[in-house]
């Protein structure tokens, strides 16, 4: 874990320019893997003393947790199956900080994509599943991209703030998955859990062989690396960062911001478009509220803590897969509420913020010693 | 049957009723947030302070068999997550908005964890005025039976605006809003100052969720809020940072908030979610139209990082 993450944020972390000395070379990078991981103890810290102020031992809570998420290869798929969505909503909130922008709306354009993915399957019910599973994932990928443009066409025609209109299409998107699945799009045959019809289990994307890990990992992974090669070693990368640092100057040698962010945008939607695809394909078969089971605002938290780094994503991902790996368990053994992942996430999401602040404090790493 | 008697009738009703009965949680968000953003800061946190709101209000009801009890302990616990918001935001280098979500997800998580065994037991809800005593129109009474921290709500929107006006706090806010290097020279904190409006506005946003839990709908569950919190938000945004016009938008919300189940009371049940969704519509259609790329908006306090 830690070493991936070492090896991704250095590739990535900018070393302070020509001078000898490993600290002077390196302190950067190790600040951008040293901080988060404080922050990250010290949030488990502080949850361990809440679940002891619970009347629970907090040490059957680290071991609950690791177990739970890292300590079987069975917990470990479950792990891996949670952490694809992760990435990819993520990516849905990394890629526009880019810009400058705080897209927190991953979920609508999940709930959209999964709409779309589906809609897609129940028209071409018969076409070969390759055909199907195609259409899927250019349909999920189109309609959450649309979704996020939405947000980042206000904010540059109309100048609405995206981090707002993107959270209020959270709750339109929900209202519009509700509306289709107990009205036109209805399976008579769902009574209790209105759904849509199922896609077919010819058309599932099934697993990787030998795992129980299904092929959205793929699609995740795939995503992140593209998106970092896309974001640090293309052009078009290169001038998104360019507009995001400062905007005037991007204006001035001539940069189309608006094209930017659009395009950005309708990336970043098709991201999580595409975990809604993933999870409709892979996990649920049909349309229905299950499917806004919290992945696009986790992985907000995950595009923080990795600093909007689309490589960091994956290992965050994966550790933040594995916290709510481990709910379950720790549901059945220490007899907590669902709910302490959520808080759990919670107080990560306020260490890592406030960590922020060290940055460029930390004596030692200045190679000043 | 008055019922049949009303015929079209109990829709208009029923929206003026779910006005005020809906409005209350958006107009004490929208004037907490309000006072805050009107420092400088913005608290996109107040979502989960709602929902905190509305657990802690519940459980302290339901120990204490005082609903009122409930209100001051919402209040008291929306205060300490808005100074637990000011708090991290005063660090330096730190962005306000990324805290908020984070307190959002924080407040709506520990609201259910700690209120899971609130979500079984009934507390003593909040009593309500009843202002229709001289009509025999069941509806008519329903929707005049109005709770009084509405009209605490209403009593404090005018009182607000007088004390930015005119007060000294209020003008210190106001400076702090507009140049953090004024109310600097003027020898202020200006991180004390935010630290105080946010409390203020947490406060009243807690008072905001005790609500919810306590008179409408009234009682506990993991789906009160549904982005109430988040609504009010953005209602400040085109109410101008005026607490006169958030008043007349958390009316307007609370109506268009009430249209959905008003409509299904008179059998028009298809795209019942669509109504639900129509606060965030009204929200979203309100930004575009006032929204311009080509200026900030009128009456935005100038350090607040979301207009700039």
């Amino acid at each position: 874990m830690t070493t991936e993450a070492a090896e991704s944020v250095e590739a990535a972390g900018v070393a302070p320019a020509a001078d000898p000395g490993f600290l002077q070379r390196y302190g950067a990078s190790i600040e951008y893997i040293l901080i988060p991981g404080a922050a990250l103890v010290g949030a488990l810290a502080v949850f361990g003393g809440f679940i002891a102020l619970y009347g629970k031992n907090p040490l059957d809570l680290y071991f609950y947790m690791y177990y739970g998420a890292f300590g079987t290869w069975f917990s470990w798929q479950n792990t891996l199956t949670r952490a694809a969505p992760l990435i990819l909503t993520a990516l849905c909130t990394a890629l526009p900080a880019q810009l400058g922008m705080v897209i927190i709306g991953g979920e609508g354009a999940l709930l959209i994509g999964a709409l779309s993915a589906t809609s897609a399957a129940l028209a071409l019910q018969g076409a070969a599943p390759i055909v199907v599973q195609i259409a899927m994932v250019i349909a999920g990928m189109i309609g959450g991209g649309l979704w996020i443009t939405l947000s980042g066409g206000l904010r540059q025609y109309r100048g609405v703030n995206e981090t707002i209109s993107s959270l209020l299409l959270v709750y339109i998107a929900l209202a519009i998955l509700n509306h289709l699945v107990e009205g036109p799009m209805r399976d008579p045959a769902s009574l209790n859990k209105p759904s849509t019809r199922e896609i077919g289990a010819a058309n599932m994307i099934g697993s990787i062989p030998g795992t129980d890990v299904h092929w959205g990992l793929v699609f995740g992974l795939v995503a992140a690396i593209a998106a970092y090669i896309l974001i640090y070693h293309t052009t078009f990368g290169f001038a998104a960062r360019v507009a995001g640092g400062n905007i005037r100057a991007a204006k001035i040698v001539g940069l189309s911001v608006g094209k930017l962010i659009l395009t950005v945008c309708f990336l970043a939607g098709s991201c999580a478009g595409l975990a809604g695809m993933i999870e409709v394909a892979a996990v649920q078969g049909r349309t229905n509220a299950n499917l806004a089971a919290g992945y696009g605002f986790t992985g907000i938290l995950v595009a923080f803590l990795a600093r909007q780094n689309p490589l960091a994503i994956i290992p965050v991902a994966i550790l933040l897969g594995g916290i709510s790996a481990s709910g379950g368990l720790l549901q059945r053994r220490l007899g907590l509420p669902d709910a302490s992942v959520l808080v759990l996430q919670g107080i990560i999401f306020v260490f890592v913020l406030a960590s922020d602040a060290l940055y460029g404090r930390i004596g030692f790493l200045k190679g000043k010693s | 049957m008055a019922d049949a008697s009303l015929g079209l009738w109990t829709v208009p009703l029923a929206v003026f009723g779910g006005a005020i009965r809906v409005s209350t949680p958006f107009l004490f968000v929208s004037l907490g947030e309000c006072i805050t953003e009107r420092s400088g800061r913005i608290n996109l946190g107040l979502e989960g302070t709602l929902v905190m709101g509305a657990m802690s209000a519940y459980g302290i009801s339901y120990l204490s068999g005082s609903p009122w009890l409930g209100v001051l302990a919402a209040g008291i616990t929306g205060a300490l997550f808005g100074a637990l918001h000011a708090g991290i935001c005063s660090l330096p280098r730190v962005n306000d908005i990324a805290v908020g979500i984070a307190l959002m997800l924080l407040g709506t998580g520990l609201a259910f964890f700690l209120g899971k065994p609130l979500i079984e037991p009934t507390a003593a809800r909040l009593p309500a005025i009843d202002f229709g005593w001289w009509s025999d129109v069941p509806q008519l009474r329903a929707a005049l039976r109005i709770n009084v921290l509405f009209l605490i709500g209403v009593a404090i929107a005018p009182l607000l605006y007088w004390a930015f006006r005119t007060t000294r706090w209020g003008l210190l806010i106001r400076t702090a809003g507009e140049s953090a290097d004024a109310a600097r020279a003027m020898g202020h904190s200006v991180l004390l100052i935010r630290l105080r409006a946010t409390m203020v506005g947490g406060f009243l946003a807690g008072i905001g969720g005790s609500f919810l839990s306590l008179f409408y709908p009234g009682s506990w569950n993991e789906g009160l809020s549904s982005g109430q919190g988040i609504t009010a938000v953005a209602l400040v945004i085109f109410a101008r940072w005026d607490p006169m016009l958030c008043l007349w938008a958390s009316l307007a919300f609370g109506g268009a908030a009430a249209l959905g189940p008003a409509l299904q009371s008179v059998g028009i049940t298809s795209g019942y979610h669509l109504f639900n969704a129509a606060p965030y519509i009204l929200t979203l259609a309100i930004m575009i139209i006032t929204c311009s790329p080509k200026r900030t908006l009128t009456g935005a306090p100038a350090e607040l990082s979301i207009t700039r």
